[in-house]
């Protein structure tokens, strides 16, 4: 499983510089996948709503209501009904990125479990809404929708009466399917959406918009496909005809032409089999248990930074149970927290410069705490050699063993978040280091969700706990780069040669 | 940032998606042949016959709110045939439906025949007997190369009926 992760972790890494190299790190579609789901569904929904005004919803007028919408009134229907149709197609892409992408990076793991299994479902609602959608057109391609799939819904063991014979012919035509799948199509949508807020529960701070300028980018995009290439529709529907070749959306309906060579019953089976891999996918094998983030409440004055840090809404503050005179203290509920650290990065005693007593934050990692990682730092060989002297603070995601010929000392972290930045000031002040570099992932897309965003912020002293003032920002390097990136180096080559010409001034 | 990079991959995005949204064609049957769709649910007749009650445990069943039959619930399968010409396109025997197999049985076939005049027969047992039929419809038909034609079973209206 590890190896098949691996080269799937590669190839989307290739992909990515390319788009990287388009769009930049922030705007690269790649780390807004979820997002990109989220604004194509909105795009989605605005635009189904606009089309329900003029579609009627009876059989028998209904393609002409659709006739209508793409011809008569091509400039705002029209558009909208291939905005519908794209934006449709476009979410079944980025979601079945998104989901390789979680699978190849593993963040569906451990603690991380949740988003992927109420993700599973999802997957399924999206098709349900697509195919009920196609179905409405009543085109020759709807006819055939509703006529495979009602012989396959009928290889299971549920109907008394087959119900592909409300499509057996013109004379035994219904408005009872039809109806159903229009009722179908508006509250699946709805409880879609219902299934989304649940999938992005256990994410505090979750990203459902995408960076502006791709958001921008991608409306123009389906708004020049919606224009060059409208939607349309085929044939109308004739039960009695036979549809021969069809147009297809093989983005919704890919499975469809696989019933003409494995029996209904087979492809159900098959169906639920690969839904059931993919929903034990985070325990193939489990992940190992590392110690969740522990609170130590003589340290603690309950001022939420940690609460308000923690990516995954795994801290919660409540009333204080102990006699010491502040409102509230931090609980963590160890089955949501994945030991980045991130919250120890936010305590305020998380200091280094601490002398009376030992270092003890009011809450910290056990397996890897704050006390350790000062104790890392000092041991490291004090500045001073030939050449500028650098500390590399390296997530656990970022490669940084590559680093370790270049003579920085590198001191790793589950995640960048969990660094303080009064570490770097101890860093620089206490003569550790001449230069710090923090190596994290690419920005937008942190291992962790938040840990670079955070420390973004918390250097550019925008976010508690701050930056000191006295820090010489041009000692300091964020190098936000994707896991095997040979820029890394570059980046540490070059800030060496800044360091330098510091020392010179 | 690459502008033209950006542009550039925006058109591949949309020449996907256009692309994939309606083609490749797939192609669901032969326009050159005529599709026989066959088509019904019928239940067939009990495994044992009903225990024929007499008037008087009749009234002494309805006193006590009990059914007024006497049944088993199994009932036999169907076996329904199809022949196009003399020459047999279809045999199947069609289990029952439910939990007791009580229910209807179901068939529902669709079989591609060229197009043309044909003589179409349906054939279809839904008692014990071993030989015979207990309904058979054979009809010459012309049949249309991309139409449907439907052979559908009702017991109430004498058979099968050619559509």
């Amino acid at each position: 499983m590890e190896s098949i992760k691996r080269a799937m972790a590669r190839a989307y890494l290739r992909c990515e510089a390319v788009f990287e190299f388009a769009f930049g790190q922030r705007n690269n579609p790649f780390v807004s996948l979820g997002a990109l789901g989220w604004y194509f569904y909105w795009i989605v929904a605005a635009s189904g709503v606009y089309l329900y005004i003029f579609f009627d919803t009876g059989i028998t007028d209904a393609y002409a209501s659709v006739e209508y919408i793409t011809h008569d009134q091509w400039y705002a229907a029209g558009i909208m009904r291939s905005l519908h149709r794209y934006a449709s197609d476009a979410l079944v892409i980025v979601v079945v990125l998104h989901i390789f992408r979680e699978f190849a990076f593993d963040r569906l793991r451990g603690r991380r479990f949740f988003a992927w299994l109420t993700g599973v479902p999802l997957l399924a609602f999206i098709y349900i809404c697509g195919i009920s959608g196609y179905w409405l057109v009543w085109d020759q391609l709807a006819q055939y929708i509703a006529v495979a799939t009602t012989e396959w819904l009928d290889t299971l063991p549920l109907f008394g009466e087959p119900i592909a014979n409300n499509f057996l012919n013109s004379t035994t035509l219904g408005g009872r399917f039809f109806t159903l799948m229009v009722l179908i199509h508006i509250f699946g949508p709805l409880f879609m959406l219902l299934l989304m807020w649940v999938h992005i529960q256990r994410h505090s701070h979750a990203r459902v918009n995408p960076p502006r300028q791709l958001a921008i980018g991608t409306m123009v995009a389906l708004l020049v496909l919606s224009l060059v290439f409208p939607a349309v529709s085929q044939a109308p529907a004739d039960l009695d005809a036979v549809p021969t070749t069809l147009g297809f959306d093989w983005f919704y309906l890919v499975l469809y032409p696989l019933l003409d060579v494995i029996p209904g019953g087979m492809l159900w089976l098959y169906l639920a089999a690969g839904f059931f891999l993919l929903a034990i996918l985070p325990w193939a094998p489990p992940a190992k248990r590392v110690p969740a983030a522990a609170v130590n409440l003589e340290n603690c004055n309950g001022c939420t930074r940690c609460f308000d840090d923690c990516p995954f809404g795994a801290i919660t503050m409540v009333p204080r149970s102990d006699s010491q005179a502040y409102d509230a203290e931090p609980v963590v509920n160890a089955n949501q927290c994945t030991s980045c650290g991130i919250c120890a990065g936010a305590c305020p005693t998380s200091t280094p410069f601490r002398r009376a007593g030992p270092l003890q934050p009011g809450i910290d990692l056990p397996h890897r705490g704050i006390a350790a990682l000062r104790d890392e730092l000092v041991a490291t060989p004090a500045a001073g050699g030939a050449g500028p002297k650098v500390i590399v603070f390296a997530c656990d995601a970022s490669d940084a063993d590559a680093l370790a010929d270049t003579g920085a000392s590198v001191i790793r972290l589950p995640c960048v978040g969990m660094l303080p930045p009064s570490f770097i000031d101890f860093a620089l002040a206490r003569r550790h280091a001449d230069g710090v570099m923090i190596a994290g992932c690419t920005e937008g897309d942190c291992q962790h969700r938040l840990g670079n965003e955070w420390t973004n912020e918390r250097m550019a002293r925008r976010r508690d706990p701050y930056l000191r003032r006295r820090v010489n920002a041009r000692r300091l390097l964020l190098s936000w780069l994707p896991r095997g990136s040979r820029r890394r180096r570059r980046a540490l080559a070059e800030f060496r040669a800044t360091l330098a010409e510091l020392d010179d001034e | 940032m690459n502008r033209l990079a950006q542009v550039g991959l925006y058109v591949v995005f949309a020449v996907f998606v256009g692309y994939f949204s309606i083609a490749p064609p797939y192609r669901y049957s032969d326009p050159g042949l005529a599709t026989l769709k066959l088509s019904f649910s019928h239940a067939a007749d009990r495994v044992t016959e009903c225990v024929k009650l007499t008037p008087q445990q009749i009234n002494e069943r309805a006193l006590r709110g009990e059914p007024l039959n006497e049944c088993e619930r199994e009932r036999l399968p169907l076996t329904v045939e199809l022949e196009v010409d003399g020459a047999r396109v279809l045999h199947r025997v069609a289990a029952p439906s439910g939990l007791w197999n009580d229910g209807p049985a179901s068939v529902y076939e669709r079989i591609a025949v060229e197009p043309g005049r044909h003589t179409i027969t349906a054939r279809l047992r839904d008692t014990a007997r071993t030989q015979g039929w207990d309904y058979e419809y054979s009809k010459t038909v012309d049949v249309v190369a991309g139409r449907y034609f439907t052979v559908t079973f009702r017991a109430e209206t004498g058979g099968f009926a050619y559509r």
